[in-house]
């Protein structure tokens, strides 16, 4: 407890050196848990908005299904029976199937998934309902990434051919009955949303889907023979290894940021040392032993985490919440190079797991770093130092 | 060891080795110093003053002989045992005041009695007593910036007497204070010498030091030439 209260005194009485240090430290703390926490919200707004618009609950696949291998699509669709197809029936789970085809937009050719979801389903939030008006022309829903790389627009009609169960090709005109914004990219990209019944017709199969969609929070609803269930682990899986690949390249910038801070804290130490050796004589001689001089320069050196961990919430509070309530606007046009369902605003979020581990993981760093220039004092004998010469 | 002994060295000598040679700062020192002596170390520098003073503070240890200081043996001490004997029973008083910056009087004089876990009514009653002696209890929260010279050494004195050692070591006490702060100061010392019996002990050239000297103990290269005690009627005159 003194040598608490006498580190606090020194620290204090070091004046404009002291909140230099400690202003420089909480910079680190401050940028450390804003970018952290810009991760965190970035990982959960992407997870959240995955959920909502394509992954739901978690999906049944049918066996031998693979979203990376068009292959595994001629003969990915089973026949909805038992409690699948109660689920589906009423409303907790909507079943999607999934045909290859090809798309002809201003005379070129590109492939294209045709995706069938019924346009009275609830459990993604996309506008399906779109999809409810047909006339003779099979409506058909888009994201603004397909239509600018189709180049096709709302109300065009493009021929798409496809192949049925038997094998047998076929082709028929699409109508775009709407465009829809989304930041996901898992139901936009190369993809093309018709009705499912038309789509079982043109495949010809009947009550069969490629996957079958729960609702959020049903989680896995039972084993169905020839279908596999595929928990949100599984399918966000791959978003969340590139968020963490994110994460860890903003580390690096973390690791020289908080590297200067400690730079100027180690400094400080040995300056310090050198600079009170006539102190750390006095210390000696009133009493103190080499041991409790060292614990009190290196107490010293951690209260500048303290201290920055408080400069910190002055000024950090403030900002981490401002931008926790009002979003981090990205530029336009870049929420998409990121790879990630991203909105053009990101809401930061500040777990008190962040703020503690980023609070205790600096000021172990900072007690370390302060130690390690105080060992000089171990071998200091104190008439040495009272004659200011360091031995 | 007699009781009334609080200071004895045994053929105490001290080499500082300097490069290929050897300084001999100490040569076969015998010295006897009782409980409340006024005693002075006097020599020309180099003369193994501060050398002797230090060993006797537990601040260094001797090359060969011995120094007893309260029962315990200087040479034999671990850091930590010289640590605790300093810190109960030895206070000190440098040439330069050593007064911890930061801290301001009434933190410098309390300091001592931190180290000794006194509570804080016990810290507050004996710092302000320390302060009376000296005659600062007004300045008490000022600064060591903002004291002059002799205030400085005032301080110095409050934080060395302030935990009633047996034995205050002064360094060269008056070296960097005029004639009139030195007279002061040391009156100060022989007023809290008679009146708690505190041992002093003393390491000086200046000439208004050893006026106040009982016992005069003359050093020349490292041994002790001359031995006197030095009665009231040589002393000097007080006003």
């Amino acid at each position: 407890m003194t040598i608490l209260k006498l580190a606090v005194r020194n620290l204090l009485g070091g004046g404009m050196k002291s909140w230099l240090n400690a202003g420089v430290l909480s910079l680190a703390f401050v940028t450390i848990i804003w970018a952290q926490g810009l991760y965190q919200g970035m990982d959960q707004q992407v997870s959240r908005t995955l959920i909502d618009a394509a992954v739901g609950g978690g999906q049944y696949w049918v066996e031998g299904y693979d979203p990376y291998d068009p292959f595994t699509l001629q003969d990915a669709h089973l026949k909805l029976t038992g409690r699948l197809d109660e689920l589906a029936k009423s409303g907790e789970a909507a079943p999607v199937l999934i045909v290859q085809g090809t798309i002809y937009p201003n005379g070129r050719v590109q492939a294209a998934l045709l995706k069938g979801i019924d346009p009275e389903q609830k459990v993604l939030m996309f506008p399906s309902s779109s999809l409810k008006n047909s006339d003779d022309e099979i409506p058909a829903l888009i994201g603004s990434r397909m239509a600018q790389s189709t180049g096709l627009k709302l109300g065009d009609t493009v021929t798409v051919r496809w192949r049925d169960v038997h094998g047998t090709f076929d082709a028929q005109d699409l109508q775009i009955v709407q465009v829809m914004t989304t930041s996901v990219q898992a139901i936009d990209v190369g993809q093309i949303w018709v009705p499912l019944k038309r789509l079982e017709e043109m495949a010809g199969v009947d009550n069969e889907a490629t996957i079958v969609v729960l609702k959020k929070g049903l989680g896995q609803a039972g084993d169905f023979p020839g279908w596999t269930f595929r928990d949100l682990d599984f399918l966000l899986q791959d978003i969340r290894q590139i968020v963490r690949s994110k994460t860890i390249g903003a580390s690096i910038f973390y690791a020289f940021l908080l590297f200067m801070a400690m730079l100027a804290v180690f400094n400080t130490q040995v300056l310090s040392i050198f600079r009170r050796r006539k102190e750390i004589g006095t210390l000696m001689a009133l009493g103190m032993t080499r041991g409790k001089v060292i614990i009190l320069f290196t107490v010293e050196g951690a209260l500048y985490a303290v201290l920055a961990a408080v400069i910190g919430a002055v000024y950090g509070i403030p900002l981490v919440a401002y931008f926790a309530t009002r979003g981090w606007p990205l530029p336009a046009g870049t929420s998409d190079s990121f790879g990630l369902a991203l909105s053009e605003k990101l809401f930061p979020t500040y777990s008190a797991r962040l703020v503690i581990g980023t609070t205790v993981l600096v000021f172990i760093i900072t007690t370390i770093v302060s130690f390690l220039p105080t060992r000089k004092i171990a071998r200091l004998k104190p008439t040495d130092a009272l004659r200011g010469r360091l031995s | 060891m007699d009781d009334s002994v609080l200071v004895k060295t045994v053929d105490l000598v001290k080499v500082y080795p300097m490069g290929d040679q050897k300084l001999i700062a100490l040569n076969h020192v015998n010295l006897i110093l009782r409980k409340g002596e006024f005693a002075g170390l006097v020599g020309p520098s180099g003369s193994g003053k501060t050398t002797l003073l230090n060993i006797i503070g537990s601040l260094d240890s001797p090359t060969q002989g011995s120094a007893e200081v309260l029962g315990e043996k200087v040479e034999a001490l671990t850091h930590r045992k010289a640590a605790e004997l300093r810190n109960k029973h030895i206070g000190f008083i440098f040439q330069t005041f050593n007064l911890l910056p930061v801290y301001t009087v009434y933190e410098n004089v309390e300091f001592p009695l931190l180290l000794l876990d006194q509570s804080a009514s016990q810290r507050k009653k004996a710092v302000l007593a320390a302060l009376e002696w000296v005659h600062l209890a007004d300045r008490a929260r000022s600064k060591p910036p903002q004291l002059s010279g002799g205030e400085s050494q005032r301080v110095a004195v409050a934080r060395a007497m302030v935990k009633r050692p047996d034995l205050v070591l002064a360094d060269e006490p008056t070296a960097n204070l005029d004639a009139e702060n030195s007279h002061h100061i040391l009156d100060t010392m022989e007023d809290l010498n008679r009146e708690l019996g505190t041992t002093f002990l003393f390491s000086t050239h200046d000439q208004k030091v050893i006026e106040h000297l009982r016992r005069k103990i003359s050093l020349v290269d490292g041994r002790i030439a001359k031995d006197e005690t030095i009665d009231a009627e040589n002393r000097r005159k007080r006003p």
